[in-house]
């Protein structure tokens, strides 16, 4: 196996060697580079241990190494995030920060998927991965299946994000939101996943529990329905093997409704029903109580799985799409509100009977306001998919608003509370270092969101109305720059919620330093007896 | 002879929404089968098991009346679980 292994690496850095020499286009190149220094430093890595004993893993407890590999990275794409993404925010508030010598690299076009791809993947993906891995293995009552595939896993996917990330900034994207890696990323991002499949489902057939409880439903829902939607939405040729740009195999509108069949079940997969594996173990696991009703959990669940794969066609009213396919889009988006806000009362009377800790556990209130942006925003959700109003919130800033309010609400609030849970119980300390931070955090990111949700709502219908406002004669009153000029004040509100946000994740991170780098001792405090 | 695009419209609209709605009702009906309450109020109390950083050796009793020895046998020499247990019998 180990000479396999050695064969392998050197066959892969030597393929990547020519690879970045026959390179057609920069990001291919550097890619290839990277690739080919990876599988080298593997290579030696493996020659120097060729006659160690094979290491005995523990078979008797859980695996928890690459859960605190990931609750770590978490936090670092967490902040890399937050921070290009309130760069970029004033960047449109002020466009001079486009700067001419990073022209073409750093400017507001390759930046903004570099923030999406970050918060989404990077943070959210390392948060969903080290929480998934975290709550099967207690709900299974066994150890992750595949041995060191968790670890492939976890860097595996490191690998993704970094190609991904330099990829952007290099130019080389197939101009699909959300899926915008070309397609070696892409293959390489399927072998991961299937892994991944693997590690949980392995971990799922093993287990000591009868029942598989309702959380590793929800995540095992994610893992399949993320890989079938990046499958189908990344089919496409590429032009030469040895270049990073490929062609889609569906054209014109096909290709807008395979997109936002995508695009938009990434958001009801990837962020809606992985997260929701997180609150209905970590919810009930802080609050000390189980889940409020275990029935509505199942009936969330399914409700949840039938509706939202068709709410994609909503992105595209107005457009080539026929008409019946959009009207289904917004049908099965309103029917949607009822289980999502199913799902919310869930969580939230998890805690009937300890109301109390909402005031008292730092922890619990930040659960207690994700589940409160989570149901915030699958009622704005489903009234902006109703055609009208569609009419005047597509293209504006009020789009934007509304999932920041569920990204940064419900799906980073929920990280951070998982995080502050996690923590302590990974590295064996007692509680977080400061509980006084913990609430600071919660502030700064509450007053952040609202912030920038309350600004993007006045922009975004600000700019609708004056898009279609017309004088008697029929004839367009406002050009398109003078609605950017009426959104400057708001911008900059919108910017200063993201340095708040940001804050916030400074201040977590502090918090997370200081409880790993704890010593194990306390001090002891002698006094010295008087004369 | 349709062509494929229709074939596929009607049968989408007719069998195959007929058998996922009944496929849906089906599993939402199952959730509420008698003798349910039991087992859901047992898989509700899973995230309060098996929370040591050991693996429970033993095949925890599953099962709502049997009670709930979490693999560890209650063996640790400062088990304040076994107090209780001894308390209940």
């Amino acid at each position: 196996m180990q000479y396999f292994r050695l064969t392998a690496y050197a066959l892969v850095a030597i393929f990547a060697a020519v690879a970045a020499d026959w390179g057609r286009d920069l990001a291919y190149s550097v890619h290839a580079v990277l690739i080919m220094l990876i599988a080298g430093g593997l290579f030696l890595w493996e020659l120097r241990s060729v006659d160690d004993p094979p290491p005995l893993a523990d078979q008797g407890s859980y695996m928890d190494g690459p859960i605190r590999a990931g609750v770590i990275a978490t936090a670092f794409w967490g902040l890399a995030g937050f921070l290009v993404g309130t760069f970029i925010a004033f960047q449109l508030a002020f466009p001079v920060l486009n700067f001419d010598w990073s022209e073409g690299y750093a400017n507001f076009g390759r930046l903004r998927p570099l923030h999406t791809s970050a918060v989404i993947f990077a943070f959210g993906g390392n948060a969903l991965i080290a929480t998934s891995f975290y709550v099967v293995q207690r709900t299974s009552a066994a150890r992750l299946w595949g041995g060191n595939t968790a670890w492939f896993v976890f860097w595996g996917y490191q690998l993704f994000i970094v190609l991904a990330a330099t990829g952007y900034l290099l130019g080389s994207t197939q101009s699909k939101e959300y899926a915008e890696p070309e397609w070696y990323v892409d293959i390489w991002l399927t072998i991961v996943w299937v892994a991944y499949l693997a590690v949980f489902l392995g971990t799922i057939i093993k287990r000591r529990e009868r029942h598989i409880y309702v959380a590793n439903w929800f995540f095992l829902a994610f893992i399949v329905t993320v890989a079938m939607l990046h499958v189908v939405n990344n089919l496409s040729i590429p032009v030469s093997i040895w270049g990073s740009k490929s062609v889609q195999v569906f054209a014109g509108v096909q290709d807008a409704m395979v997109q936002w069949w995508y695009g938009h079940n990434a958001v009801g997969f990837f962020l809606t029903a992985g997260f929701l594996g997180m609150m209905y173990y970590f919810v009930p696991k802080q609050a000390g109580r189980p889940i409020y009703s275990y029935k509505l959990s199942i009936i969330h669940f399914w409700a949840l799985i039938f509706l939202y794969i068709w709410a994609g066609p909503h992105h595209l009213h107005y457009t080539a799409l026929p008409d019946w396919a959009s009207t289904l889009g917004m049908v099965f988006s309103i029917i949607l509100w009822m289980p999502s806000w199913g799902g919310m009362i869930n969580g939230l009377m998890t805690l009937e009977g300890a109301w109390d800790k909402i005031r008292t556990d730092p922890i619990i209130r930040m659960f207690v306001a994700s589940l409160a942006f989570y149901g915030m925003s699958t009622f704005e959700g489903p009234m902006m998919s109703i055609r009208a109003v569609n009419s005047l919130s597509h293209y504006t800033d009020w789009t934007i608003g509304h999932v920041h309010s569920g990204a940064l609400g419900w799906n980073g609030l929920i990280t951070f509370a998982c995080i502050y849970f996690l923590t302590p119980k990974l590295w064996g300390r007692k509680q977080m270092h400061s509980m006084a931070a913990i609430n600071l955090h919660f502030w700064l990111a509450t007053i952040g969101i609202v912030f920038y949700a309350a600004s993007m709502w006045v922009t975004g219908i600000m700019e609708g109305l004056m898009w279609r406002e017309v004088d008697a004669n029929g004839f367009l009153v406002n050009s398109f720059a003078d609605t950017v000029a009426a959104k400057f004040p708001m911008y900059l509100v919108r910017g200063l919620g993201g340095v708040l946000y940001l804050t916030g994740a400074l201040v977590m991170v502090w918090n997370m330093w200081m409880t790993i780098r704890q010593p194990q001792a306390t001090p002891v405090t002698t006094t010295v007896p008087a004369e | 002879m349709q062509d494929t695009y229709s074939l596929l419209r009607e049968f989408a609209d007719s069998w195959a929404l007929l058998a996922l709605t009944l496929i849906f009702l089906g599993v939402i009906g199952w959730a509420f089968r008698p003798g349910s309450r039991p087992l859901h109020d047992d898989a509700a109390m899973t995230p309060f098991r098996n929370d040591a950083a050991t693996v429970p050796v033993a095949r925890a009793p599953s099962g709502p009346a049997a009670p709930r020895i979490a693999g560890c046998a209650n063996a640790c020499p400062d088990c304040t679980c076994a107090k209780t247990l001894e308390a209940l019998k």
